[in-house]
C-alpha cells in the first residue's frame, strides 16, 4: 500500500513547500516551481505504475513539459525584460513564515484524516500533502509582496489541486485535468504580460502599493 | 391571456428597439408606438375580465425553486391594470412632446416601457417568487427613470434616497414571503389561500406577517412614516415619469395588501384600527406637509401621500367592516378605496402633467417665480384646474364619486354598532372632511400662484404652451376624469367581484349593498353636472354677448393703482401662512428673516423652509448613526490586496474545519 517511491516523492514535495517558504531569491523560487513539476510527474507515473496507458502518460508529459519548462521560461523572460530585482520581498519575515510552514503541516495532517473520500488511496499522506501545498500557495500569496512571487504562489496553489488530482485520477477525467492545465497557461501567460506593462506602467511590481487604488 | 402577453410583448419590444436605433426620432417612435400599440392590446382581457367577471389564467414551467411562472387575471387584478395600462399609455403620448429636445431617449424609453411591463407582472403574478422578481423589477426600471437627468447633483441623491427606501421595503417583503411560504408549504397564493381557507395561522404570525406587509407595501405606497421618497423622487423624474409612479406605481403597494391580507385569514380588529391611523396620518400630515411646499412637484408628491391615506382609510373600513361582520362598512370602505385607487391615477397623472408642461415651457418649479400662466398657457391652465377640482373632491368629478363612497360607508358605521366600535368611522369621517378642507387651500394656493396674477419673473413671462402631444395627453386625462365620475355606477359595479373575494362574502350580498351609496350619487353627479352645463352655457353667453363690444383688460391686482409690480401679489407661503401658522407644532418651517429696519429701509427679506417632519426626527438621525457605526468597521478595508487574500483564504479554512 504505501509504496517507498510515492512516499518519497510526498516527502520531496513537502520538503519543495518548505524551500519556497524560505527562499529569498526570485529566481530560486521558479527553479523550486520547476523541480516541483519533476515531482509531480513522477508522482502521477509512480501512481499509476501498474496501469500505465496513453492517458496517463500524456498527463505526465504535459505537467513535466509546462511546469518545468514553459512556465520557468516565461517567468524568466518576464522578469528579464521587466528588470526586476532578485529580493523576494515578505510581508512576514522568513524565519516566521517557516515556523508557520510547521504549524500549517499538523492542521493539513489533521484535515486530511477528516475529509470523507471515496476509497482507499496510494498513501495515507497523499491529501495532506495536497492540503499542505494549497495553504502554502495561499499563506505565500498573503505574505509576499511582489506581483511576479504571487504569480509563483499560484502556481504553487495549483500545483496542490494537482496532487489532489492525481491521487483520484481514475475518477477525474482527463479532460478536466488538460483543462485545468491549460487554464493555468493562460493565466500565466497573462500574468506575465501584466507584470510587463504594470512595471512600465509604474516602475515597480510591488502589488502593497496597489492600494493606491482604494476608494 | 394571449392577448395581454403579447401586449407586454410589444412594450417590451419598443423599448428595446428605442435603444438600438440611434436616431432619436426614431427611438420615440418605437418607444412610444409600443406602448400606444401594447397597451390597447392588453387592455382587451383585462376588460374581459372587468365586466364579464371571468378569470384569465396562465401557466408555464419555471425551473426556479419554489417559483412557479403562474399568471392570473382575476378582477382584482384587472382593476389595477386598467390605469396602470391607461396611463401609460396616455404618458407615452405626453412623453414625445416633452423629450422633444432630450439626447438619452434610447434608455428612457427602454426603462419606461419595462416599467409598464413589470407593474403589469407585480399585479398578475400568483407566485411569491414571481411577484418578489417583478416587484424588484419595478423598483429598478423606475429607479433608472427617477435618474434619468443624472447630471444633476439633486437628481442623483434623491433616486439614491428612493433606491434605498424601495429596497429596504423589499427587505420586508422577502421576509413576509418566506414567513407566510413556510407556514402555507408553498408559494404560490392560490395553495396559500387554500391552506388559509381551512386552517388559522396563530394569531402572533399572523399578526407579524400584517405589521411586515404594512411595512413592506407601505414604504411603496408612501404610507405617512415611510414616505420619506415620495417628496424627493417626484420632483427628480422627468414629469410623465411622476405621473405613472405616482399615479399607479404606488398603487401596486395598495395592491399588495389587498392581496395578502386576506390570505391571513379573518382579519382582526387593530389591524383595522391600524390601517385607519396609517389614513388619518397619511392624509392629514401629507395635506398639511403638501400646503407648505414652494416647488409644485413636491407639492403633488405630498399630495400623493394624502391620496393614499384616503384609500387607506377605505382599506380601513373594509376591514373593520369584515371583522365586526358589518357588511355595508365592507362594501362601501372598499368600494370607496378601490374606486379612489383609479380615480388618483387619473387626476394625479393629469396634475404632473400641467406641472411638466409648466416646467417644460419656464424651467422651474419654484410656484413663487411663476404666476399668470394661464393667459399664456390656457389649454395647461384649464386641464390643471380639472384636476385640481377633482382632487379636492369637488362635485362634478371623479375625486368626488370615490370620497362620497367613502363618507356614506363611514355614516353606516357610525350609526350601525356601538360607541366603541363607532369610533374609527367617526375618526373617519372627521379626517376626510379636515384633508378635503386643507386639500382645497392647497389646490387654490397651488392653481393660484402658478396660473392666475401676474407673472412673478421674466421665465414666467416669456411661455409658450405646451406641444401638440402634451396637450393631447392632458385632454385625453380631463376628459376621463369626467368620463370616470358619470360611469362611477359600472365601474363600481366591476369591483363587485373583487370585493366578495376580499371580504370572503357573496356577490349577491356585495352587490344589494352598492345602491346605499350608488344611488345618491347618482343624483348628486346630475345635479351638479346640471349646474356646470348651466355655469359653462352662461359663460358663452356672455362671452357671445361682448363679443361685439371693447373689453378692457387691466392688470391683476390693479384695482384702479397702476404702480402696482408683479411682486405685490400673494405669494406661495404668504397665502398658506394663516393654516401653517395653525399647524406650526407639527410642520416646523423655518423662518429666515431680514425684516424692515429705520426710516428708510434698504432691503427685506423672508425666507422659509419646512423639511420633512420624519426625515428630520427619525431617518436623519438614524442614518448618521448607522454610517457612525460602519465608519468604527472601516479599518476592514485596508486597501491591500494580500489583506483581502487572507480574509478569503482565512473564511475558506474556517468554513472547511467547521464543516468537517
Amino acid at each position: 500500500m504505501n509504496d517507498p517511491w510515492i512516499q518519497t516523492l510526498l516527502v520531496l514535495l513537502i520538503l519543495t513547500d518548505l524551500v519556497m517558504l524560505g527562499s529569498s531569491r526570485v529566481g530560486k523560487c521558479i527553479r523550486v516551481i520547476a523541480a516541483q513539476g519533476v515531482l509531480l510527474a513522477a508522482l502521477i507515473l509512480a501512481l499509476n505504475i501498474n496501469s500505465l496507458n496513453g492517458h496517463v502518460l500524456l498527463l505526465a508529459f504535459a505537467s513535466l513539459f509546462v511546469k518545468t519548462f514553459l512556465f520557468p521560461w516565461i517567468l524568466v523572460r518576464a522578469i528579464r525584460r521587466a528588470d526586476v530585482d532578485q529580493a523576494v520581498d515578505p510581508l512576514i519575515g522568513f524565519g516566521p513564515s517557516l515556523l508557520i510552514g510547521a504549524l500549517l503541516m499538523p492542521l493539513s495532517l489533521w484535515l486530511g484524516t477528516r475529509l470523507p473520500l471515496p476509497d482507499a488511496l496510494a498513501s495515507s499522506l497523499i491529501v495532506p500533502v495536497a492540503l499542505y501545498t494549497m495553504l502554502i500557495g495561499l499563506f505565500l500569496l498573503v505574505s509576499r509582496k511582489k506581483a511576479i512571487t504571487q504569480v509563483l504562489s499560484y502556481l504553487l496553489l495549483e500545483n496542490g489541486i494537482t496532487i489532489f488530482g492525481v491521487a483520484l485520477l481514475v475518477k477525474v477525467p482527463l479532460l478536466v485535468e488538460l483543462g485545468t492545465l491549460l487554464d493555468l497557461l493562460g493565466a500565466v501567460f497573462v500574468m506575465g504580460i501584466a507584470l510587463f506593462n504594470i512595471n512600465q506602467t509604474f516602475e515597480h511590481i510591488d502589488s502593497s502599493k496597489l492600494s493606491f487604488l482604494k476608494e | 391571456m394571449f392577448f395581454f402577453l403579447f401586449g407586454l410583448c410589444c412594450l417590451a419590444f419598443g423599448g428595446v428597439g428605442a435603444l438600438l436605433v440611434s436616431s432619436r426620432r426614431w427611438s420615440g417612435i418605437l418607444g412610444a408606438g409600443g406602448a400606444l400599440v401594447g397597451c390597447p392590446i392588453a387592455l382587451i382581457p383585462v376588460l374581459e375580465v372587468l365586466f364579464r367577471g371571468e378569470k384569465l389564467a396562465f401557466h408555464h414551467g419555471w425551473s426556479v425553486p419554489y417559483g412557479s411562472f403562474f399568471l392570473k387575471i382575476d378582477p382584482l387584478s384587472a382593476f389595477f391594470l386598467l390605469p396602470i395600462l391607461l396611463l401609460t399609455a396616455i404618458a407615452a403620448i405626453y412623453a414625445v412632446g416633452y423629450l422633444e429636445k432630450e439626447e438619452k431617449q434610447g434608455s428612457h424609453w427602454l426603462f419606461f416601457n419595462l416599467l409598464a411591463c413589470s407593474m403589469a407582472f407585480v399585479v398578475v403574478a400568483r407566485n411569491g417568487i414571481l411577484f418578489l422578481v417583478a416587484w424588484e423589477a419595478m423598483a429598478i426600471f423606475s429607479f433608472f427613470l427617477v435618474s434619468f437627468e443624472d447630471e444633476k447633483e439633486e437628481v442623483r441623491k434623491a433616486s439614491w434616497i428612493y433606491l434605498v427606501a424601495t429596497h429596504l421595503g423589499t427587505a420586508f417583503l422577502l421576509v413576509f414571503f418566506l414567513l407566510l411560504g413556510q407556514a402555507a408549504g408553498s408559494l404560490d397564493f392560490d395553495q396559500i389561500a387554500a391552506m388559509s381557507a381551512h386552517k388559522t395561522l396563530p394569531s402572533l404570525l399572523a399578526g407579524t406577517l400584517f405589521l411586515l406587509a404594512i411595512v413592506g407595501f407601505g414604504t411603496k405606497a408612501g404610507f405617512m412614516p415611510l414616505h420619506v421618497w415620495l417628496p424627493e423622487a417626484h420632483p427628480a423624474a422627468p414629469s410623465h415619469v411622476s405621473a405613472v409612479m405616482s399615479g399607479v406605481m404606488i398603487k401596486t403597494g395598495i395592491y399588495g395588501l389587498l392581496r395578502m391580507i386576506p390570505l391571513l385569514g379573518k382579519p382582526e380588529i387593530w389591524w383595522a384600527w391600524l390601517l385607519i391611523g396609517i389614513g388619518l396620518s397619511s392624509g392629514i400630515l401629507g395635506v398639511l406637509f403638501a400646503l407648505a411646499q414652494h416647488d409644485l412637484k413636491r407639492l403633488l408628491a405630498y399630495h400623493s401621500v394624502e391620496n393614499i391615506g384616503i384609500i387607506t382609510l377605505g382599506l380601513g373600513l373594509g376591514f373593520l367592516g369584515v371583522a365586526v361582520g358589518s357588511v355595508p362598512l365592507t362594501v362601501l370602505g372598499f368600494a370607496g378605496g378601490l374606486f379612489h385607487v383609479l380615480n388618483h391615477a387619473l387626476f394625479k397623472g393629469l396634475l404632473f402633467f400641467g406641472a411638466g408642461s409648466v416646467l417644460h415651457a419656464t424651467g422651474t418649479r419654484e410656484m413663487d417665480r411663476l404666476g399668470g400662466l394661464m393667459k399664456a398657457m390656457p389649454w395647461t391652465g384649464a386641464t390643471f384646474l380639472i384636476a385640481s377640482v377633482a382632487i379636492c373632491g369637488l362635485p362634478p368629478l371623479n375625486g368626488f364619486a370615490s370620497e362620497f363612497i367613502l363618507y356614506v360607508g363611514a355614516f353606516k358605521g357610525v350609526g350601525s354598532f356601538g360607541v366603541l366600535q363607532s369610533l374609527p368611522a367617526l375618526a373617519v369621517l372627521l379626517g376626510l372632511a379636515l384633508i378635503g378642507g386643507l386639500a382645497m387651500a392647497c389646490f387654490t394656493k397651488a392653481f393660484g400662484v402658478v396660473f392666475l396674477g401676474e407673472a412673478r419673473t421674466e421665465a414666467a413671462e416669456n411661455v409658450h404652451e405646451a406641444g401638440a402631444f402634451m396637450k393631447i395627453a392632458m385632454v385625453a386625462l380631463s376628459i376621463s376624469c369626467f368620463l370616470a365620475a358619470f360611469l362611477a355606477i359600472p365601474i363600481v359595479k366591476s369591483l363587485i367581484p373583487a370585493i366578495a373575494e376580499i371580504s370572503s362574502l357573496p356577490v349577491e350580498t356585495v352587490a344589494a349593498q352598492l345602491p346605499l351609496a350608488t344611488d345618491p350619487l347618482l343624483g348628486l353627479l346630475l345635479v351638479t353636472g346640471i349646474l356646470t352645463l348651466l355655469f359653462c352655457g352662461l359663460w358663452l353667453l356672455r362671452k357671445n354677448l361682448l363679443s361685439g363690444r371693447s373689453v378692457e383688460l387691466a392688470a391683476t391686482w390693479g384695482c384702479g393703482y397702476q404702480r402696482g409690480s408683479s411682486r405685490m401679489q400673494y405669494s406661495s407661503s404668504s397665502f398658506a401662512r394663516p393654516l401653517t401658522e395653525l399647524f406650526s407644532p407639527l410642520l416646523r418651517t423655518h423662518d429666515e428673516i431680514t425684516p424692515v429696519e429705520g426710516l428708510f429701509p434698504k432691503g427685506a427679506r423672508l425666507k422659509t423652509h419646512t423639511p420633512d417632519l420624519f426625515q428630520e426626527i427619525i431617518y436623519r438621525p438614524a442614518f448618521k448613526a448607522i454610517l457612525w457605526a460602519i465608519a468604527r468597521l472601516r479599518w476592514i478595508q485596508g486597501g491591500n490586496l494580500q489583506l483581502y487574500i487572507l480574509y478569503i483564504a482565512a473564511t475558506l479554512l474556517v468554513l472547511l474545519i467547521w464543516k468537517l
